[in-house]
C-alpha cells in the first residue's frame, strides 16, 4: 500500500532498581530534596574514584540472559567524553568496546502477527544529574547523577509505530516480571532514543538516519514516530533530501524539530575508564544469576493455558502481574476447580483491590481460604450470592468461609420439604404472577423464584425452588 | 638532643616521640619556624596553617600522655597539593581550584590520620602534577635547596625541595611519569614510587589514572619505607588497587647490610647519547659499590625504552584530557562570569589553567579524537605493552634494574620552560617504569663538580616493593650521599 | 637547541582541538601552542616507525578484577557541606549559566 518502507530501531536507557548508585555508595532513587544523596564521587570532585556496582551488573546480566544475549566473560568499562553540566566529571562512564551483553532478542505481536526484534547489544552506564532551566540560569540536582542504568540497543528490526510500542510493552513487562527495574515512566525510568528511516518499497539499502533524542512516554514515542515516518516519505516523494541528523519531539505542536546541531557532539573520544578493572565473569556465576530469573510472561502465560486449561484471555490477565499469578497457582494447588479459581480471582479479587487501592501483598484472604470457598460452592453448600458475601468478609478480615458460612447461617438450604413449603406461600401472595406463568409467560417464574429466595432469606438452592414451583404451578 | 629538631628524619622523630625526649607540639613548631624563614627563598609549600597543624600536633601530645602508644602518633608529614586533606585546601597548583576546600581525606591520609601523623604543610606541585620542574605551578617555581638558581625538579618538587631543606621530615609525593623519583634525585633525597596498584589513589587529584601512584619523599630509604607501609594495601574506594597483603617490609630493610646473591640488571639502553657525563660516572660509581656489596652486576636488554617518552606523552595527556574536564566552574573551583554556559567553560578553563595543563589537554584530546584515535592513542597502548615484555623479560635475568634516574643534574629555573619536548626528554629514565606499573625507587648516589645532587635508579617488578627497598637500603647503609644536606638559602627568591 | 619535528607533523588545529576541550585561547596563545604542539605531534609520532602488529593494546593497568561494592547505602556528603564549593548556589542546588541549545 505504501511506497516507503519503515526501519525503526530504538536506544532504551532503563535506571535499575538497586538500593546505591552505579559508581558510588549513595542511597538511588533519591526523588524530591535535591542534592541529599551526594558525595565526592558523583559530584565529581578531584581524586574521587568509581566503584562498581555488583547489583546493578548481576541486573543488566539477567536482562541479557531473558532475552538470549550471549554474556560477555571479560567486559569493559569506557569513558564517553562530553561537556554537559548534568554531567560531573563530563565524561560518562559507559561500555563501548566491550558491552556486558551481546545479542539477544525479544518476540512481539501486533495485530496477531508474530516478530522477533533483534538486540544488538546491551550496556551498563550510569545517569546524568536533573537539570532545571530557568529562563537565566539553570540549576542542578545531582541525586539522580550516577544513578544505574543499561542501555538496551536494537537492531532497526522494526516496522511501524505500534511495533516500536510493542516492543517497548514486551520489555517493559519483562524488566517488572523479574524486579530489573519498577520502569515508572513519570519517574523517567525509562527513556529511549529512537531511530528510524525509510525506504523505497523492494529496495534492501536502509534510508538516512533520523535519532529523536530522549523520549520518555510510550504514547509520545508512538505520536514522534508517527509524524517523523511521514515526514521522511513526504520529503522525499517531494524529490527532497534528507540528513542524518539529531531531533527532538515538540509534544505540544506535535512535530519533531532539528536539534540545534552541537559542534562537536558527536566526537565521544571514547577510551577504556582506567579507574575501573574489567569485569570477569565464570559459567557458573552467570548460571546462578539464571536460576534466579522469574518464569516470563510469555511462557507463564503459555504454561496455564495448558496445565490448567484457561482460555488465552484468563491466563493473559493472571500473568500480567506476577504477584496475581503467584496467588493464583496458590490457589489452584488447592481446588479442583482451576476456571473457578480464574474466575474468582480475576473478577471479585481483583475488583476488592482495585476498591481499596491495594496490592495482592495486603490481600487477607488466603489461597486455601478462595479454595475452600470455591468447594463449598461447587458442593452446592452455599450459592453464589451467599459466597460472594463469604468473600468480602474473607477479604476483609481474612478466616475460613466453612466457620463464615456456619456463624452467618449463610449455607444453602436443600431439603425439599421445607422449599415445597416457600413455594406455595410465593404462589398464594403472587396469585397475579403464578396465573401469568401458567398463561405461558415463562419470565414471571423468576419473579417467584426470587420471592422463594426472600422468604428463605437467601439460603434456598435456586435450582430446587424453580423446580418445586414448576411442579406446584403445572402440576 | 644535640642535634636541631628538624634534622629529626620520620623514624627519628617517631623514636624521639616514643621517648618523650621531645613532643609533636615541638617538633611541628619548629618545622613551621624553619618554613617561615626558609620559604621566601624556596617557595616549596602552597599552604600551612600553624594553629590547625599546632592544634593536631597538641593532640596527638595529650593521646600520648594517655597511653596512646601508636608508634607514628604526633610526627609530623608534608602533603604533596594534589591529595585531599578535608578542611584544607587542595589546589593541584593550578588556579582553577582556587577556593576548593577538600570535604573529604584521600585514602592514605586517613591512613596517615588513623597512624597519628600530624600534616604540617602542603607542598608545591607543577600544576596538576605536569611538569618536571615544579616551574608550572600557579603559585611559582619552587627552587632547589642545593642551588635555588636551579629547578627542585618536578612535579613533586615541593616534597622534594622541603624534604631536602629539612622542613619536614618526610613528604607524600605522587609519581605518574616520574614525579617522584626525578625530583627526589635533583633535591639529594630519597623518593619511592610503589607498584601501581599498590598504594591507593582515592582522594589523590589525578592526572593520568593508569599511571599515578602515591608516595614518599624521605630522607632515607628506611624511612621510605615506613611511610610507604602505612599508605599501601587495599582500598575499596580505588578498584585498581591489588588485594595482596602488604608484608612488614620494615624489619628486612632496617636490616639491609649487603646484596649478596642478588642479581641486578644494568640496561644497556639506559647508557646512550644524552646522558650527562657526570651523571653517568656517578651512576656507575653506584653500581659499583652495588657489586661491591655483594650483587652479581649483568646486561639486560630493555630494547623499547627509547619510544617511552613518545608513547606516554599520547597515553598520559589522554587520560588527562578526561580527568580534567570536570573543572569547568560549575561544582567547585574558580569561576568566570559569562552570559551563557558554553562562554562560562571556555573561559573559566581558559583562564583557570596554565599553559603546561593547555598544551597537554589539547595534545590528549586530539590523539583520542575521532581520525586520531587509532593512530595515536592505540598504537600507544600496543607499545605499552611492548615496553612492559621488555620488562618481564629483563627480570627472569635479574632481581632489579639500575640506572640513573636523570639525563642530567637539577636545571636552571627558566632553562627549558619555552620547549616543552626539552622538558619532556628529562623523563626518559622514569616514564618506562610507570608504563610498566612496576616500582622504582630514587637514592642519592653523590654530587656533580657543581655540588648537584644525583640519584641511583633501584627498579624493581611489580609488587617486590621489598626487594627495591631493601637494596636501596643496603646502598645506604654502605654509602653517605643520604646525609648530607644543603646550606640553608638565605634571603628571598633570586 | 630546540629540535623541530615541525615538516613530518600531522595537521592538527589547536584551536579547534581546544574548542573540543572548552578552552578559549587568544590569538598568540594559539599560535604559540599551535607551534608547541607541532613540535611535540612529530615527536610522539616517532612510534609510527614501530611494527606493533599483532600486539594486544594494554588497556588494564591494574591486576584487580571485579573490584565491586555490594549495593549496601553509606551516607555521603552534608548538602551543605557539598554546596559550600558551589562558585553559585540558589535553591539548594549548583546554578550555572543560561544553557543555550
Ligand atoms: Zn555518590
Amino acid at each position: 500500500m505504501s511506497d516507503y518502507v519503515p526501519s525503526i530501531g530504538l536506544e532504551v536507557h532503563v535506571q535499575l532498581k538497586t538500593r546505591t548508585k552505579m559508581f558510588c555508595a549513595c542511597p538511588a532513587h533519591e526523588e524530591g530534596t535535591p542534592n541529599v544523596a551526594v558525595c565526592p564521587v558523583c559530584l565529581g570532585l578531584p581524586g574521587a574514584l568509581p566503584t562498581m556496582n555488583r547489583e546493578a551488573i548481576r541486573k543488566t546480566v539477567k536482562v541479557g540472559l531473558m532475552i538470549g544475549s550471549e554474556i560477555s566473560l571479560r567486559s569493559t568499562f569506557d569513558r564517553k567524553n562530553y561537556f554537559y553540566p548534568d554531567m560531573p566529571k563530563n565524561f560518562q562512564i559507559s561500555q563501548q568496546a566491550a558491552p556486558l551483553c551481546i545479542g539477544g532478542s525479544v518476540e512481539i505481536e501486533v495485530g496477531g502477527q508474530k516478530k522477533t526484534i533483534r538486540v544488538n547489544h546491551i550496556h551498563q552506564e550510569e545517569d546524568a544529574a536533573k537539570i532545571t532551566h530557568l529562563e537565566n540560569s539553570s540549576e542542578i540536582d545531582y541525586n539522580r547523577a550516577s544513578t544505574p542504568l543499561m542501555e538496551l540497543v536494537t537492531e532497526p528490526d522494526m516496522s511501524s509505530p505500534d511495533e516500536a510500542i510493542a516492543f517497548l510493552t514486551a520489555l517493559k513487562e519483562m524488566l517488572v516480571y523479574a524486579g530489573i527495574s519498577d520502569c515508572n515512566l513519570e519517574l523517567g525510568h525509562v527513556r529511549c532514543d529512537v531511530n528510524s528511516s525509510v525506504r523505497p518499497a523492494g529496495t534492501d539499502k536502509l534510508g538516512v538516519k533520523c535519532e529523536i533524542k530522549n523520549m520518555n512516554t510510550f504514547k509520545g514515542i508512538h505520536r514522534a514516530l508517527e509524524y517523523e515516518l511521514e515526514r521522511q516519505m513526504e520529503t522525499l516523494r517531494a524529490g527532497g533530501k534528507l540528513t542524518q541528523e539529531t531531533r527532538r519531539w515538540d509534544d505540544v505542536a506535535g512535530v519533531t524539530l532539528p536539534m540545534r546541531s552541537k559542534e562537536y557532539a558527536h566526537d565521544y573520544r571514547y577510551f577504556p575508564e582506567p579507574d575501573l578493572p574489567p569485569v570477569t565473569l565464570d559459567a557458573a556465576t552467570v548460571e546462578a544469576w539464571r536460576a534466579e530469573l522469574p518464569e516470563l510472561p510469555a511462557a507463564k502465560r503459555a504454561r496455564f493455558i495448558r496445565d490448567y486449561g484457561l482460555p488465552e484471555y484468563d491466563a493473559g490477565v493472571l500473568t500480567a502481574d506476577p504477584a496475581i499469578a503467584g496467588y493464583f497457582e496458590a490457589t489452584a494447588q488447592k481446588s479442583q476447580n482451576f476456571k473457578a479459581v480464574s474466575n474468582w480471582v480475576m473478577g471479585e479479587l481483583l475488583r476488592a483491590l482495585g476498591e481499596k487501592g491495594e496490592t495482592i501483598a495486603d490481600a487477607k484472604i488466603a489461597p486455601e481460604a478462595l479454595a475452600a470457598l470455591i468447594a463449598l460452592v461447587d458442593a452446592k453448600t452455599i450459592n453464589m450470592p451467599a459466597a460472594k458475601e463469604v468473600f468480602q468478609i474473607l477479604f476483609d478480615r481474612g478466616g475460613e468461609p466453612a466457620a463464615i458460612v456456619k456463624e452467618k447461617g449463610l449455607a444453602q438450604v436443600s431439603d425439599t420439604g421445607a422449599i415445597d413449603g416457600f413455594a406455595e406461600q410465593a404462589i398464594a401472595a403472587n396469585e397475579k404472577v403464578a396465573a401469568e406463568f401458567r398463561g405461558g409467560k415463562e419470565a414471571a417464574l423468576m419473579f417467584l423464584v426470587g420471592q422463594v429466595m426472600k422468604l428463605s432469606r437467601g439460603k434456598a438452592n435456586p435450582q430446587l425452588a424453580a423446580d418445586a414451583l414448576r411442579r406446584k404451578l403445572q402440576g | 638532643m644535640s642535634a636541631p629538631l628538624h634534622e629529626l628524619g620520620f623514624l627519628e622523630a617517631a623514636d624521639a616521640l616514643a621517648q618523650k625526649t621531645v613532643s609533636s607540639a615541638e617538633l611541628t613548631a619548629a618545622l613551621l619556624d624553619r618554613s617561615e624563614k626558609l620559604e621566601p627563598a624556596l617557595n616549596s609549600l602552597t599552604w600551612f596553617d600553624r594553629e590547625a597543624a599546632l592544634a593536631q600536633a597538641r593532640a596527638a601530645d595529650a593521646a600520648r600522655a594517655a597511653g596512646d602508644a601508636r608508634p607514628f602518633l604526633g610526627v609530623p608529614i608534608a602533603i604533596k597539593d594534589l591529595l585531599n586533606v578535608k578542611g584544607q585546601p587542595c589546589t593541584a597548583g593550578s588556579n582553577i581550584l582556587k577556593g576548593y576546600v577538600a570535604p573529604y581525606d584521600a585514602t592514605v591520609i586517613a591512613r596517615l590520620r588513623a597512624a597519628g601523623c600530624v600534616f604540617v604543610s602542603r607542598t608545591n606541585t607543577d600544576e596538576f602534577a605536569m611538569g618536571g620542574s615544579t616551574e608550572t605551578s600557579a603559585y611559582g617555581p619552587t627552587r632547589n635547596p642545593w642551588d635555588v638558581a636551579r629547578v627542585p625538579g618536578g612535579s613533586s618538587g615541593g616534597s622534594a625541595a622541603a624534604v631536602a631543606a629539612r622542613l619536614a621530615p618526610a613528604a607524600l609525593a605522587s609519581d605518574t611519569g616520574g614525579s617522584i623519583r626525578q625530583p627526589a634525585a635533583f633535591c639529594g633525597v630519597t623518593g619511592f614510587k610503589p607498584t601501581y596498584g599498590r598504594v591507593p589513589r582515592y582522594g589523590c587529584t589525578a592526572f593520568a589514572s593508569s599511571l599515578d601512584q602515591v608516595g614518599p619523599i624521605s630522607r632515607s630509604v628506611e624511612d621510605a619505607a615506613a611511610v610507604y607501609q602505612l599508605i599501601a594495601g587495599l582500598d575499596p574506594r580505588d578498584s585498581t588497587t591489588s588485594p595482596r597483603p602488604v608484608e612488614d617490609v620494615l624489619p628486612a630493610v632496617r636490616a639491609a647490610r649487603d646484596l649478596k646473591g642478588l642479581k641486578l640488571g644494568l640496561p644497556k639502553e639506559y647508557f646512550v647519547e644524552g646522558l650527562d657525563p657526570e651523571i653517568e660516572q656517578l651512576t656507575r660509581a653506584a653500581v659499583d659499590q652495588c657489586r661491591a656489596l655483594g650483587a652479581e652486576i649483568v646486561d639486560v636488554e630493555l630494547p623499547h625504552s627509547r619510544y617511552g617518552i613518545a608513547c606516554y606523552y599520547i597515553l598520559a595527556p589522554a587520560e588527562a584530557s578526561a580527568n580534567l574536564a570536570r573543572y569547568d566552574g560549575v561544582r567547585y573551583g574558580f569561576r568566570a562570569e559569562a552570559g551563557d554556559l558554553q562562554e562560562m567553560y571556555e573561559q573559566t578553563r581558559a583562564r583557570g589553567f596554565g599553559a603546561e595543563v593547555k598544551r597537554r589537554v589539547i595534545l590528549g584530546t586530539y590523539v583520542l579524537s575521532s581520525g586520531f584515535h587509532d593512530a595515536y592513542y592505540l598504537r600507544a597502548q600496543k607499545v605499552r605493552t611492548l615496553i612492559r615484555g621488555d620488562f618481564e623479560r629483563a627480570f627472569a635475568r635479574c632481581d632489579a634494574i639500575l640506572g640513573p634516574v636523570t639525563p642530567t643534574p637539577a636545571f636552571r629555573v627558566g632553562e627549558k620552560t619555552s620547549d616543552p619536548v626539552q622538558m619532556y626528554l628529562g623523563d626518559v629514565f622514569t616514564v618506562n617504569v610507570n608504563l610498566a606499573g612496576i616500582c622504582g625507587l630514587s637514592v642519592p648516589c653523590g654530587f656533580t663538580a657543581a655540588g648537584l645532587p644525583a640519584g641511583l635508579h633501584v627498579v624493581g617488578p611489580a609488587f617486590r616493593e621489598d626487594l627495591a627497598l631493601k637494596i636501596g637500603a643496603a646502598y645506604q647503609h654502605a654509602t653517605e650521599w643520604h646525609r648530607k644536606r644543603p646550606v640553608d638559602p638565605q634571603g628571598g627568591r633570586p | 637547541m630546540a629540535m623541530k619535528f615541525s615538516e613530518n607533523a600531522d595537521r592538527m588545529d589547536a584551536r579547534y582541538v581546544a574548542g573540543l576541550a572548552r578552552m578559549a585561547l587568544s590569538d598568540a596563545e594559539a599560535a604559540q601552542l599551535q607551534g608547541q604542539l607541532d613540535d611535540i605531534l612529530a615527536f610522539i609520532g616517532e612510534l609510527k616507525q614501530l611494527d606493533v602488529s599483532g600486539v594486544e593494546a594494554t588497556d588494564v593497568a591494574t591486576e584487580a578484577r571485579n573490584a565491586w561494592r555490594e549495593d549496601v547505602p553509606e551516607a555521603g556528603l552534608a548538602r551543605d557541606v557539598a554546596l559550600a564549593n558551589a562558585p553559585l548556589a540558589r535553591h539548594e542546588q549548583f546554578a550555572v549559566p543560561k544553557v543555550i541549545e
